[in-house]
């Protein structure tokens, strides 16, 4: 299996989802419609002459400034082909939703967890989709561009009233 | 089948629990457990003494890591890597320098390849070692914990020979090593590969046939082939389950198509076969890094770094004498080199198994997003499905064979 005669294989099976192809330093990568995404990953995935059973990584991107702001990258491994090609999903900033690879994959599980919770990404379809790094109560994604870059302040014995009282977890 | 294979959340064993709706016991192992190999926490529903639901909680060691490398210079985040997975440095810096090196398409000259890959076999020995030693401890076993760190010091300290430090080595860079091994790296690093096999030995002797660590491994914790292809496990627990997927061997890097080297591979899956396989994976390592050592003394003196002068920095003699040398050095130690738009994946056989590493660049000196594929973060989801049925006993073993480390759980 090289890229060539997946990605003809590819867009022979969905004319209409595989958006942009690109092909960087050896690897390929497929951009597809986030409405057949999940579709596109379970063909490749359940396909008897493609088996790409191994979902390897999966990860959010912020391009702050790019539309769709965000993209979902997942690679996939066929471990019958030693082959390996990226899937990329894009999603709106005033609507971040991805569908889920949880069902399809479990790997995907704590990936789609943490992408939810240190970018926004909200993946439907997600059987639990909770913070994983963070704590619960934190405010914010902290790795999405725009977050402010501040530090913490220490708390003393002379200001940690004021600082307790500032928490999040101050509320109740 | 995936309704069997899900992870569950801590909230989802807490909260009926909370609400009263269920006889069972939650109980809290962690963070702070000497047998759950750093600050991870578990939340058990116990029967008895027998578990029900295990969800594990991570992130109390997160640190932000792949955020701030985003604002450091390629050349300088490579720091950061070690922190991750800090019993194997050497490989994450490994994975991290091939990821820029893919997306800037430099050639690394075969010198450098080879010390590469002698260093990284020498550091998954090294990584194993902890694991045994730990898993044998958690076990009730002492004295093989001995036995291991005592080979484990001979490693660290050819680290601290070649890098000046034993645990964050920072060695490996982008373009190359960070400067060239010393004259005394060869013979102490050919002492240490005479003795490995003979120690190997040693270990197996004490643990292999024993009928007490029989007795808490064998058919405990066992995962087939499907499942763990679909949790994700990479590494030894992945070929203990019969895969034999090695991307050593898959996908090869750093010149491993070149050398002589055998996938050793389990059968039922059970932390015994985890065993089996990491001592088998031990003699494979002293077997490349003995084919590496031997291709070093064969090429004899040569280049540390790529020669390619837009990622290299020139010589400090040619400084003196050279406008365009200068130039060179000023332009990389204050700005840093400019890889080209684009995004570049690159995977590596860590010791704890598949170690990814994904850099996207906007063209600008700096990453605008690194993301890595954490082996340990993977692996711990297929915990609840090995320990449902077993003892609280049972547990402590599993931890230690799937091997986490949870600064890198937690990045």
């Amino acid at each position: 299996m090289d890229n060539r005669t997946l990605l003809d294989r590819m867009t022979a099976q969905f004319p209409d989802a595989v958006l942009e192809p690109v092909e960087f330093r050896g690897d390929l990568s497929l951009a597809v419609r986030p409405e057949r995404y999940f579709e596109v990953a379970r063909f490749l995935r359940d396909d008897p002459t493609l088996r790409y059973t191994f979902l390897e990584n999966l990860c959010g991107v912020d391009y702050l400034g790019r539309e769709p702001r965000f993209e979902v990258v997942a690679h996939l491994v066929s471990m019958l082909h030693l082959h390996r090609v990226c899937l990329k999903v894009g999603a709106p900033e005033e609507h971040p939703h991805v569908p889920s690879l949880t069902p399809l994959f479990p790997t995907a599980n704590y990936q789609e967890r943490e992408a939810y919770d240190l970018l926004g990404i909200v993946f439907d379809g997600h059987p639990a989709l909770a913070r994983i790094l963070m704590p619960d109560d934190w405010l914010g994604h902290p790795q999405r561009k725009d977050h402010p870059l501040v530090e913490e302040e220490i708390a003393f014995t002379f200001n940690q009233e004021w600082i307790y009282a500032h928490k999040p977890f101050a509320k109740e | 089948m995936t309704s069997t294979l899900h992870v569950p959340t801590p909230q989802e064993i807490t909260e009926p629990a909370i609400a009263g709706k269920t006889e069972t016991m939650v109980l809290n192992m962690g963070p702070h457990h000497p047998s759950t190999h750093g600050v991870l926490r578990l939340v058990l529903e116990l029967d008895g003494e027998v578990v029900v639901n295990v969800a594990p909680d991570v992130g109390y060691l997160h640190t932000g890591i792949e955020k701030t490398m985003e604002s450091k210079t390629y050349q300088k985040a490579v720091v950061l890597t070690d922190r991750m997975d800090y019993l194997a440095p050497l490989s994450n810096n490994l994975c991290y320098a091939l990821a820029v090196e893919k997306l800037l398409g430099v050639e690394i000259p075969e010198r450098v390849q080879v010390i590469r890959v002698l260093l990284v076999e020498l550091q998954r020995i090294a990584s194993h070692l902890v694991w045994l030693g730990t898993h044998a401890l958690d076990l009730a076993a002492m004295s093989v914990f001995l036995y291991a760190f005592r080979e484990r010091e001979q490693i660290l300290d050819i680290f601290e020979l070649v890098s000046g430090a034993r645990m964050m080595t920072s060695y490996i860079r982008v373009g190359g090593l960070a400067y060239d091994v010393p004259a005394d790296f060869l013979p102490t690093v050919d002492a240490l590969l005479r003795i490995m096999p003979e120690r190997i030995d040693e270990y197996e002797a004490l643990l292999t046939g024993n009928p007490l660590w029989l007795e808490r491994t064998v058919g405990v914790g066992v995962i087939d082939a499907e499942a763990a292809i679909a949790f994700g496990l990479t590494g030894a627990n992945l070929r203990a389950s019969g895969v034999p997927y090695d991307v050593r061997k898959a996908m090869p890097y750093s010149g491993y198509e070149t050398y002589d080297f055998e996938i050793p591979v389990g059968k039922n899956g059970d932390i015994y076969d985890r065993y089996r396989v990491r001592m088998a994976e031990l003699r494979q390592s002293v077997k490349i890094a003995r084919q590496a050592w031997e291709r070093l003394r064969a090429l004899g003196p040569g280049p540390h770094m790529t020669l390619d002068r837009k990622v290299a920095p020139p010589p400090k003699s040619e400084i003196t004498h050279s406008m365009e040398s200068l130039i060179h050095h000023f332009k990389l130690w204050t700005e840093g080199f400019k890889p080209p738009r684009g995004d570049a994946y690159v995977s590596i056989e860590s010791p704890r198994g598949i170690l990814g590493c994904y850099v996207v660049s906007d063209g600008s000196p700096k990453p605008w997003r690194v993301h890595f594929r954490a082996p340990s973060f993977i692996n711990l989801q297929a915990l609840p499905h090995m320990a449902k049925g077993r003892l609280v006993a049972d547990l402590v073993a599993l931890i230690a064979s799937l091997d986490p480390v949870l600064g890198e759980v937690d990045r």
